[in-house]
């Protein structure tokens, strides 16, 4: 019944988006045809690996994101993604206020860890105001505190073997955990940090509570919420699909995400 | 026999058509490869759009924010959003009706987007191997303009012609769509030359310097890029206001095409060889 009873002005706008579609249709299927092809979509991740090898060819190792005052800070932290992890066990750790909450420092490394919050608080911290973007589109600005992710490192003795670091997540997003990975440049980097704190007040569960990876110079789907375990690995073609994170096994996000 | 003798002046259309080498090889390669990428890059810029169709000036900008353009939808209607100012576009954006009849609530429409289903992934993927296709076209096109001539020659505007006056009888002239005859039309006009430049040295510069601007990266490297464009929101808006004056060019120029003669100007964008209008017969 609520099709017969449209008003008129929708039902122009259907008619005419109709035609206009009919029209399109088979020049529309030829491109999706293209943007599915195998061999494009090699020639289009190509773009991937010229951004990555120009911007680490332009860019100091150590090249700091921009860091702000507190004038400049969002009024809201919008929180993307998951907001509220799944399942008993989380829920169990959000009512002790994560005092169980561990940390496996996994892998490639000398002295394989399991940190407490209590412990990573207790490491020297660094406390950063930075711009989030995210992939798509949109900013906000945030003050961030945590351990850098190097101190933790050098704390576990990560080998020279070790390329990349793997950050895995309490989160479950459809079929599988969430998942996130950098290389060696980005995980020593001194604005890559643990996070546990935002805007002076412990993480927020919306925000990763109560650890969440900081990785300054990428976008926002890098910076793994929900931290439970970071792994030394030689190479990603073991983890997950073999992508480097969750997005990137399932929809080809860019797994080099500085721009 | 003897009436015959009044020496008439031979019509000039019987006269050979004049042919000019009007664009050289370079330049035909680049303008077609350039009009491909600046759809590509238009189409998945929309896309990309489609994933957070808000903007905003200034550093930060996200949902709740305050937002200088939204295209959205309710649940009857598609909007568009200016200030305070809101318009409705159902059917348009926001709110259409794909090719399957259903009814979609994203910004800008299938058919406007590569691809023409929903993927950020993909719409970033082809948007950003086609920004290096425009990036390396452009440093090589002005490069050759430099050593080859084709700045000084055809495209730098010489002293008189920056008289108002001389402007203001070429504003006059294509508003009566007199356009060059003879010689003069295969030399550029003052408003030919000045959107040619502000397309080659203004817009597309600043497509690529905003775009490097919304990069998280290229921003801890040229720190002072984001300086200049005032925050990456404002460079993100700029990049679409941008896309849009781009858009404006390009309709201006087809416009333009069609009225001075279709398949003559398209020949000397293929061939290089441009036939020369005959000159204007006045009184006639």
């Amino acid at each position: 019944m609520s099709q017969i009873m449209l008003p008129r002005r929708q039902l122009i706008a259907r008619a005419g988006g109709l035609v206009a579609a009919a029209g399109t249709l088979p020049l529309l299927a030829g491109c999706d045809a293209i943007n599915d092809a195998p061999a494009v979509r090699k020639i289009l991740s190509m773009g991937e690996e010229m951004n990555r090898a120009s911007q680490r060819a332009l860019m100091d190792r150590n090249a700091l994101a921009r860091e702000f005052g507190r004038a400049d800070l969002s009024p809201y932290f919008r929180p993307n993604g998951t907001r509220l992890p799944a399942g008993a066990a989380y829920a169990a750790h959000a009512a002790s206020g994560f005092a169980d909450w561990r940390v496996k420092v996994t892998g490639l490394v000398a002295r394989p860890l399991s940190l407490s919050m209590t412990d990573i608080r207790a490491m020297p911290q660094r406390t950063q105001i930075t711009r989030h973007d995210c992939v798509e589109g949109w900013s906000a600005i945030g003050q961030w505190t945590g351990p850098p992710l190097s101190r933790i490192l050098a704390a576990a003795g990560v080998k020279d073997s070790a390329r990349y670091i793997v950050f895995r997540c309490a989160d479950r997003l459809g079929d599988a955990l969430y998942y996130e990975s950098c290389d060696m440049i980005d995980a020593l980097h001194p604005q890559t940090i643990m996070a546990w704190a935002l805007n002076d007040a412990l993480l927020p569960i919306a925000n990763g509570a109560p650890l969440r990876l900081r990785i300054e110079r990428q976008l926002g789907y890098k910076h793994a919420k929900y931290v439970n375990a970071i792994e030394a690995v030689a190479s990603l073609d073991q983890i997950g699909a073999g992508k480097g994170g969750y997005w990137e096994d399932r929809i080809d996000y860019e797994w080099y995400a500085g721009i | 026999m003897a009436e015959a003798e009044t020496p008439v002046a031979p019509a000039k259309s019987a006269a050979p058509p004049v042919r000019v080498y009007r664009h050289r090889l370079p330049i035909r390669i680049w303008h077609w490869v350039n009009a491909a990428t600046l759809l590509v890059l238009l189409m998945s810029g929309l896309m990309i759009f489609n994933a957070h169709p808000r903007l905003y000036w200034g550093d930060y900008g996200a949902n709740f924010d305050r937002a200088w353009l939204v295209i959205g939808s309710t649940p009857d209607n598609g909007y568009l959003r200016l200030g305070d100012y809101r318009i409705d576009t159902t059917g348009v954006l926001g709110r259409w009706t794909d090719a399957e009849g259903e009814e979609k609530t994203w910004a800008f429409p299938g058919w406007a987007t590569i691809p023409t289903s929903y993927s950020l992934a993909d719409g970033r993927r082809w948007h950003l191997l086609f920004a290096w296709v425009l990036s390396i076209g452009l440093t090589l096109y002005m490069l050759w303009t430099l050593v080859g001539g084709h700045l000084r020659k055809d495209l730098h505007v010489r002293g008189a012609e920056w008289s108002p006056r001389h402007i203001w009888h070429d504003v006059k002239e294509h508003a009566r769509l007199r356009f060059p005859r003879g010689e003069a039309a295969a030399r550029y006009g003052i408003l030919q030359k000045l959107s040619y430049i502000g397309v080659i040295f203004v817009a597309l510069p600043l497509m690529i310097a905003t775009g490097l601007t919304m990069s998280p990266g290229m921003n801890a490297a040229w720190p002072w890029l984001l300086d200049v464009l005032g925050g990456r929101q404002s460079a993100r808006s700029i990049h679409f206001i941008t896309a849009w004056a781009l858009v404006a060019f390009f309709l201006v120029h087809i416009a333009m095409v069609l009225l001075a003669g279709p398949v003559n100007e398209l020949r000397s964008m293929a061939t290089g060889w441009f036939r020369l209008p005959p000159e204007r017969e006045e009184g006639a």
